[in-house]
């Protein structure tokens, strides 16, 4: 309790210090420089690049199997990749449990391609050269949903139970310092350094912070995925990491995009 | 070889508005990959552009520009058909060219 009330008293006095250097810059409250980049990128953005690559790896030959994925069911039935990442994370009944996007496309390079788990994860995020097929995939996959609304309904016992459990890790304080993921995302109109944080747990906010995603992280010149930014704000929340297409990255997943329903899907979007 | 760049040309009254999209890892030879390592620099040095046989732009680039850049410019002296054609050479002497059809 003592350590809680002094962290928000030094939050307190350095929001008291930023105001008073900085009362001009911040006399417009919606300054959102990172929307001013993606305005002058206009329709450039390099995450086309990966949904080129995304398209290739889609329609050749691969793996031990030596299939295409062109028969992965992403929900709307085999080969279907139209509008499939607007319904997504949904129930599989196929593999018994909700997946999201990341993991579906993992379970067609195991099954379908008979690529092992562990070398098709080896690379799930991308490093300049080392390229990751799951980010290019991804991108190519969401560009498939561009323009599409968002409906994720929990219309299945697997699925409430997700959503359930994400929200209860939404809201669940941990770590060292006993953040929970509503410290960060459960207001609205508030910021970090630069960054306008979306309060994930209204629909408004949800579905700016879900519906360009997977999105072209300037900062790193990669595309990223939703297991991507999860695991990160992991890292932010000093919580152990965050295992790629763990359970708990879905529950989190589907709780964002539920709330997010109805949102027009923007992806792959632009993100500082 | 390189990878393609996306180029595209507009004509706005007698001046083309020119918008290149690089792809390319315009490494700056100071990042470290995840196990610590320098990853070796890898940058655009050089890029040309020209039309109708003439140059229209050339630039020297160095490692301070981004990855996958976007490259805007507008000149003058072209007409609708015309072709716009883009170089770049890179730091391991690698260079590619597009072309578009100013539209
Ligand atoms: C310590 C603060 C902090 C915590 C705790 C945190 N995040 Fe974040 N989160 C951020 C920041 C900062 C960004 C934006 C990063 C950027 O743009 O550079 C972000 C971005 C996001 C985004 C993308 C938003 C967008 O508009 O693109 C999502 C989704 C998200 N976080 C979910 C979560 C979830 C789920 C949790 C809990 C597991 C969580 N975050 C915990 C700070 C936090």
């Amino acid at each position: 309790m003592i350590a809680r009330h002094r962290t928000r008293a030094i939050a307190g006095l350095a929001f008291a210090a930023l105001t008073a250097a900085s009362s001009i810059v911040l006399a417009q409250p919606e300054d959102d420089p990172v929307a001013e980049y993606r305005a002058m990128m206009g329709d450039d953005n390099p995450a086309e690049f990966w949904v080129m690559r995304g398209e290739a790896l889609w329609t050749t030959p691969r793996g031990p199997a030596s299939v295409s994925l062109e028969q992965c069911d992403l929900g709307m039935g085999p080969g279907v990749v139209k509008g499939a990442y607007a319904h997504l994370p949904r129930y599989f009944a196929d593999a018994g449990e909700v997946m999201d996007l990341e993991t579906r496309l993992l379970h067609c390079m195991v099954t379908l391609q008979g690529i092992p788990r562990e070398e098709a994860l080896k690379q799930r995020f991308g490093d300049g050269a080392r390229e990751s097929d799951f980010e290019a995939l991804a991108a190519f996959v969401a560009e498939e949903s561009r323009g599409q609304m968002l409906d994720v309904p929990l219309d299945n016992p697997a699925m409430e139970k997700a959503y359930a459990l994400g929200k209860e890790m939404f809201f669940y304080r941990a770590g060292t310092h006993d953040f929970s993921c509503a410290t960060c995302h459960g207001q609205t109109g508030v910021r970090i350094r630069l960054q306008q944080l979306p309060n994930i747990s209204e629909a408004e906010g949800a579905r700016a912070a879900y519906s360009g995603w997977p999105a072209y992280r300037v900062s790193q010149g990669e595309v990223r995925t939703m297991q991507w930014r999860l695991q990160d704000c992991f890292r932010q929340q000093r919580l152990p990491q965050l295992e790629f297409g763990s359970e708990a990255s879905i529950a989190l997943t589907t709780y964002i995009a539920h709330n997010a329903n109805g949102a027009v899907m923007d992806a792959p979007g632009m993100k500082r | 070889m390189g990878n393609p760049m996306r180029i595209r040309a507009k004509l706005d009254g007698d001046v083309v508005d020119a918008k290149v999209l690089m792809n390319h890892a315009m490494e700056t030879g100071q990042r470290k990959d995840a196990s610590g390592a320098l990853v070796p620099a890898h940058y655009i040095t050089k890029v040309i552009a020209s039309c109708n046989g003439k140059t229209v732009l050339e630039a020297d680039w160095g490692p301070s520009v981004s990855r996958n850049p976007l490259l805007g410019f507008r000149f003058r002296g072209a007409a609708a058909g015309d072709t716009l054609s883009v170089t770049w050479t890179d730091s391991m002497n690698d260079t590619r060219t597009d072309e578009a059809v100013i539209g």
